[in-house]
């Protein structure tokens, strides 16, 4: 089952797509999310999304800055207010 | 009577002055395209970190909420945020904000709060300093950028938010021009501090939605940054109006310059004829005499 994952920053919608597993920097510690994992908020720290496509595949790292992430019954979205290359 | 040269110079300097307006009339239009883009792709972050920031809200109140959210208790001193551009050419757009921004002071002034004034932008500084020539504070410089961005709001949002804990007002009030199409635009004041909570009812999912670190913490890291979302808003919408106004503004221009040329050519027309028949008149009479 795929896992819907959007990054958003104030300028524009950054992604949108159905991943395997994402892992947040969290400021208390890095976590990853999957498919139906519970409702859940976090602030992030300065660091690395881990975006996995697909089971067991090389990670896509996306830098990002200051922002929260969001997991809800739509999948996991996280709020960044820079996200590298902006 | 004017010459014939007078006539043929006017109108020439008519001409250019329509190019001119011709020309930014067009740029606006181009620009206004990008403008609506860039307002369209801000939406999306505006919306979800407001439907967070109401479900946060909702749930911290009292004694425990930040004092961006609460406020100071006490509505006293009232800064007002005027957000102008740094360019004219653009009919009313400057002078409908700052008119706004005035009859608010006024009104607070006449319950007898104080008032003072943050200029964001060229255009706002020299009839609001007329108006109020002590009260004008804190004067943010655009001029340096092309568009005002989010970094510009960023630094805006920050500058206040520290304004705020150093207790230097108590409400702090946004003006800027709500961008409804290219013919209208609403200068439009909001609230922006104390945060007003946004009035969207909290999805109510049935599970409960686990925090890290605390609702606290995290409503806290989320107020400064939901005040630089706001300013950011109101600058995409200020620029989008901007060019719809000027637009237009240059759309009423071109055509009055069409209207006079049209206007000075059948004037040129006219004394030309006048000068050949008076000629005519005299060969004839001379002829005439002989």
């Amino acid at each position: 089952m795929p896992l819907h994952f959007e990054l958003v920053t104030p300028a524009r919608l950054v992604r949108s797509e159905d991943v395997h597993m994402v892992v947040v920097p969290g400021t208390e510690g890095e976590f990853g999310v999957l498919e139906g994992h519970a409702p859940f908020m976090s602030t992030i720290r300065d660091g690395a999304v881990q975006v996995y496509k697909t089971e067991g595949s090389a990670p896509e790292l996306i830098e990002v800055r200051g922002g929260f992430a969001e997991v809800g019954d739509s999948g996991l979205t996280v709020l960044a207010e820079h996200v590298d290359g902006d | 009577m004017a010459s014939l040269k007078e006539l043929k110079d006017r109108i020439g300097s008519v001409k250019s002055t329509q190019k001119i307006t011709k020309a930014k009339q067009m740029v606006a239009a181009a620009k206004l395209r990008k403008a609506q883009a860039a307002a369209e792709a801000a939406r999306p972050y505006a919306s979800r970190l407001a439907s967070v920031m109401a479900a946060l809200a909702s749930k911290v109140s009292g004694d425990d909420a930040p004092k961006l959210l609460s406020g100071t208790g006490s509505d006293k001193r009232h800064l007002l945020v005027v957000a102008n551009s740094d360019k004219g050419l653009a009919g009313a757009f400057n002078a409908n904000i700052v008119r706004a921004a005035l009859v608010k002071a006024r009104a607070l002034q006449a319950e007898g709060k104080d008032v003072e004034f943050y200029l964001i932008g060229k255009k706002g500084r020299a009839p609001i300093k007329r108006a109020f020539p002590n009260n004008v504070g804190t004067m943010f410089d655009t001029t340096q950028v092309r568009e005002p961005g989010y970094g510009e709001a960023e630094r805006v949002s920050e500058e206040l938010v520290e304004m705020y804990e150093a207790g230097k007002f108590d409400v702090a009030h946004l003006f800027f021009s709500r961008f409804k199409s290219a013919l209208t635009q609403e200068p439009t004041e909001q609230q922006i501090i104390p945060v007003p909570a946004p009035d969207i009812a909290p999805v109510e999912t049935g599970a409960v939605v686990e925090y890290e670190p605390g609702e606290e913490e995290i409503l806290e890291a989320l107020l400064p940054r939901y005040l630089k979302t706001q300013i950011f808003g109101a600058l995409l919408e200020n620029n989008a109006s901007e060019q719809g106004a000027s637009m237009t503004a240059m759309d009423n221009a071109t055509r009055n310059a069409g209207e006079l040329i049209d206007k000075l050519t059948i004037q040129y027309n006219r004394s030309r004829q006048a000068a050949i028949t008076t000629e005519l008149i005299e060969i004839i009479a001379g002829a005439e005499a002989l």
